[in-house]
């Protein structure tokens, strides 16, 4: 349960950071916090209680006592596609900097709102 | 202000609708049929340990190779991006140099972060991990490298060439497998072998290597290019 609260949390973090917060590497501390909640969410959602890995790695593991091994392994797939999505934001904010000298939303012009 | 108020108000809504959606599902009970068939049957159909490692390379493994593809084309993004943003370069100074301790450190550090990650995706069908978290922890062993000795360079062609190597043994051991009887696209065609020894799993470990180089390199271009920005004199490559 406590996970549920904890995902909640962080995607409301990370919504906060994005829309509030003016500086760009704010932002994407924002959008990579909703990224860990949503991951966060998805693996409490596979959670079977007192269950462990699914891995068979000694004799007399059941498949009875396994978590869901499903929502781990799209959380695999999420945590990279997150990681890359990071690397071609970071080289965004990279030019724009270099094309503003700012970071700050306000001041780069057409990114006003 | 008055913004700060409206949105948080908007973001307590957003919660709540959560909240109120996940209170239909309890915490820590109903498994999924499709979950609860994959750990009953995986190991037979699989021979791997790690259940995980089945779902992502067996059971969805055309999943995996589009995966594989979006990571190729943020990182062809990256370096596209700053190619055509190479004209408008202008002069860095210097960065500060690392002290002794982040440079001599790095020095020893960095071979056992070679070793360890390849430990983690050779052994990606027994244990926890795979070709994707060893090959990350590889590409942060040649961050460590470039933070410590901002003069380094990586030899991008020699990256490219194992980039296209491991992609290339992906998509040919899957391809294989529709010239089987089986005609099926990443059909595990090799014997199973016993569970929980390094040789098992058919083709898993073979394809969890080729992405943990894959994505090593990658990671690593990725790296390298981000680097270049900081380091860089002169237009661009």
């Amino acid at each position: 349960m406590i996970y549920y609260v904890g995902s909640f949390l962080l995607i409301a973090l990370g919504l906060y950071a994005v829309i509030i917060k003016k500086n760009l590497i704010k932002i994407l501390i924002g959008l990579d916090l909703i990224a860990s909640g949503v991951n966060l969410l998805i693996i409490s959602i596979g959670y079977v209680k007192g269950g462990t890995a699914p891995i068979f790695s000694r004799a007399g593991l059941k498949a009875s006592m396994m978590v869901d091994p499903i929502p781990q392994a799209l959380t695999l797939t999420a945590i990279v596609i997150d990681a890359s999505e990071m690397a071609l934001a970071v080289a965004f904010v990279v030019l724009l900097y270099k094309h503003y000298g700012t970071l700050d939303i306000k001041k780069i012009r057409s990114l006003k709102w | 202000m008055v913004r700060k108020v409206v949105y948080s108000i908007f973001l307590a809504i957003i919660v709540l609708a959560l909240a109120m959606f996940f209170a239909a599902y309890p915490f820590g009970k109903n498994k999924m049929t499709v979950g609860e068939y994959y750990l009953n049957h995986g190991v037979a159909q699989t021979g791997a340990a790690n259940i995980v490692t089945s779902v992502v390379l067996d059971y969805r493994g055309f999943d995996t190779l589009g995966e594989v593809s979006v990571l190729f084309a943020a990182a062809a993004g990256v370096a596209i991006l700053f190619f055509l943003a190479g004209g408008t370069k202008r002069e860095q100074e210097d960065l500060t140099k690392p002290n002794f301790v982040v440079r001599v450190g790095s020095r020893i550090i960095f071979p056992f972060i070679l070793l360890f990650g390849s430990y983690i995706f050779i052994h990606g069908h027994l244990t926890p991990g795979g070709g994707f978290q060893g090959g990350s922890i590889i590409a942060s062993g040649f961050l460590l490298l470039y933070l410590s000795y901002p003069g380094t360079r990586t030899n991008r062609d020699g990256l490219s060439i194992i980039e296209g190597l491991a992609g290339l043994t992906f998509v040919v051991l899957g391809l294989i497998g529709l010239f089987l009887p089986q005609y099926s696209f990443l059909y595990n065609f090799l014997p199973k072998g016993t569970l929980n020894t390094i040789v098992s799993a058919g083709i898993l470990p073979i394809i969890y290597i080729a992405i943990g180089f894959k994505v090593a390199s990658e990671f690593a271009g990725i790296v390298d290019d981000m680097m270049c920005q900081v380091i860089c004199r002169g237009g661009g490559k």
